[in-house]
């Protein structure tokens, strides 16, 4: 049921169209939320990350399944496995590449796409479950990565297996059950790297089924535009296709040189060189990091001088974008009618850049000094500044419509 | 409808019956149902869950044999027991003079160093960090030794005195001593 005047595109009329439209009406689907779907008519380039992720989450689960024909899930064979894939399989070194900087690529996107929501305001009411499934998929995509890394069974891989599984040791009475029940053993191990290799391949397939929720979330409203205001009438809507559907097509091609240029040119230079050594439980690297999509919520876990802090603080720094729709208290949505929440939100941009870069560092010294500055500055965005600024801050005037400023140039 | 002489039943607006206060008598069918339905699948659920955890063969892990005889003061082994490290060293008489003067300090997790070695001279240890699981340095007289001359834990800064106890850093607890015992003066077995 389209909920505006919707014209079917003439493929409708094609008799074969119609006879499986009677019987599933998957055409008029397409066409009612993919072709002429109406959307804002003044969508930036920001808005282009939601496609480029989906386009993303396509090429991990074809490279991912690709590879898995040649990898072996066995902490005596993994490592080799992949040794293979990179020198005797038919272009397995591209699967590989693709799947390892894709993984990058794919949190850039996302990292993008949630900050163009959090600048435009596009939490806020009525797109909070929108929000969430955002993050759900977020956290879903972190599980992924965080198992994937564990597959190739390097030394950051079985490390890194370790310091994150034994976060969970940190809660009291239950913790070191529920460590030994996530390794099946008494520390990481071959159960540990079987099970991942399970979850790794399903996880992909549940974010799917969450994408698909959160554009259903997305179609009930449509989208959020650079204005924030709510269109008025089919004068601010334009059809998907061709305008959008040209316009991702665009973005996307941009974005594959960029993706093309990792892959093919520097596809070692996002990874981390200890995991060519073969995974050793005896030794531990001198210097651990996550993957650098980790880093700022890695940094704000070393901020803390204690363990079971660290660990709360780090699920909190992600926990809190759940609340974000009723933290921010201002009634506008854009950003780009709130001159103090602006300033706020570039601030929060370097608060958290910076908390990746201490991430990184050795957790001594000024990295670490400044990675609790950094922490609190955080914190502080989401519960005390965002609250106060609803209050104290006078917005711009909005305008009267979308198609107002365009329309009518004077008013720009 | 006609009722049964003896039932203390009635019919309900719904046509099936119910009992006097009105409580229709399918109540009892949906309840029992669902609770069988729910223990069922919680029984099932655990299956799942506890199939996760360790397996038979994984627990059947043996115990580690070490001589000690070869060891002598101020040499650290480290050797494997279910995976993971454990540490012997041969403590140097300053460093167990050094570890029960300490047994006064402000400990974080207080402990003497005599409940933590059989034998004074050898302390075992797991070698797992009690933060998160690294394995800390200062089993070569070359590694870092941290700020009380035992172990340092280089992921997160943690640093272990002499008798592998938390002096500094984010860890909570002391270096883990397994269950050992002596099989003679200079054999121990682990686990
Ligand atoms: C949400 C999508 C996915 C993400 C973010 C992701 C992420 C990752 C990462 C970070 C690695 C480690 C790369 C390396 O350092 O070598 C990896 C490895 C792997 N992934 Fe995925 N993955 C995804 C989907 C999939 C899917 C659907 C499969 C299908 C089975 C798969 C199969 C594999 C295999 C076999 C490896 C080991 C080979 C290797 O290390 O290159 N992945 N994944
Ligand atoms: S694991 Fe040793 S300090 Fe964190």
């Amino acid at each position: 049921m389209a909920k505006y005047d919707y014209v079917p595109s003439p493929f409708m009329s094609n008799p074969i169209v119609k006879w499986v439209d009677h019987r599933l009406p998957i055409f008029e689907m397409v066409d009612q939320q993919l072709i002429k779907y109406p959307a804002p008519r003044n969508l930036n380039y920001w808005w282009n990350f939601g496609s480029l992720a989906g386009v993303m989450l396509v090429v991990m689960i074809l490279s991912g399944i690709f590879l898995a024909m040649n990898y072996q899930p066995n902490t005596l064979a993994a490592f080799d496995s992949v040794e293979r894939i990179m020198r005797d399989v038919n272009y397995g070194w591209l699967l590989r590449y693709m799947h390892m900087n894709g993984a990058s690529m794919f949190f850039v996107v996302v990292y993008i796409h949630i900050a163009r929501g959090m600048y435009y305001g596009s939490y806020k009411a009525p797109r909070e479950i929108l929000w969430w499934l955002g993050l759900l998929i977020f956290l879903a995509m972190m599980a992924t990565a965080f198992m994937g890394y564990v597959l190739p069974w390097g030394q950051m891989s079985f490390w890194g297996a370790t310091v994150i599984t034994n976060l969970f040791s940190a809660l009291p009475l239950v913790g070191k059950s529920i460590v030994t029940w996530l390794w099946g053993g008494f520390s990481v191990d071959n159960p540990t790297l079987n099970r991942f290799f399970a979850l790794h391949y399903l996880l992909p397939f549940v974010i799917a089924g969450l994408v698909m929720l959160h554009l259903w979330a997305l179609h009930v409203h449509g989208s959020n535009n650079p204005l924030g205001i709510d269109a008025k009438g089919p004068q601010d809507k334009i059809p998907f296709h061709p305008y959008y559907t040209v316009k991702d097509a665009f973005g996307l091609s941009v974005f594959l040189i960029v993706y093309a240029y990792f892959v093919f040119f520097n596809p070692y230079v996002l990874g981390d060189a200890d995991n060519w050594i073969p995974a050793n439980p005896m030794v531990t690297p001198p210097h651990i990091v996550p993957e650098w999509y980790f880093l700022p919520f890695y940094a704000i876990l070393r901020a803390v001088p204690d363990k079971l802090g660290g660990v709360l603080l780090m699920f909190g720094a992600i926990a809190i974008l759940f609340v974000l729709p009723w933290l921010d208290t201002s009634r506008v949505r854009s950003g780009r009618f709130r001159p103090a929440f602006r300033v706020f939100f570039w601030v929060f941009i370097v608060v958290t850049i910076t908390l990746g870069w201490c991430g990184a560092q050795l957790p001594e010294g000024i990295p670490l000094i400044l990675g609790q500055v950094c922490t609190v500055l955080y914190f502080a965005h989401f519960l005390v500044f965002l609250p106060l600024l609803g209050w104290f801050e006078r917005p711009r005037p909005l305008p009267a419509s979308i198609a107002e400023p365009v329309l009518t140039p004077a008013a720009k | 409808m006609a009722q049964p002489a003896t039932s203390t039943l009635t019919t309900s607006p719904g046509g099936g019956r119910q009992h006097e206060d009105g409580t229709p008598r399918r109540d009892f069918l949906y309840l029992s149902a669902a609770a069988f339905g729910a223990t069922g699948a919680v029984l099932t659920g655990w299956a799942f869950v506890h199939s996760m955890n360790p397996s038979a063969d994984v627990l059947a892990l043996s115990s580690t044999e070490v001589s000690l005889a070869a060891l002598q003061p101020g040499q650290s082994i480290t050797v494997t027991w279910r995976g993971k490290p454990v540490f012997v060293r041969y403590r140097t008489p300053e460093e167990i003079a050094k570890a029960k003067a300490d047994d006064k300090a402000d400990l974080r997790d207080p402990e003497t160093d005599q409940a933590r070695a059989k034998k004074e001279q050898f302390l075992v240890l797991l070698g797992v960090c009690t933060h998160l699981g690294c394995v800390p340095l200062g089993q070569k007289p070359t590694d870092p030794h941290g700020e009380f001359g035992g172990w340092f834990c280089p992921c997160h800064g943690s640093h272990y005195d002499t008798s592998g106890r938390i002096r500094k850093g984010p860890a909570p607890k002391n270096l883990e001593v397994p269950a050992y015992t002596y099989l003679n003066d200079t054999t121990i077995r682990i686990g």
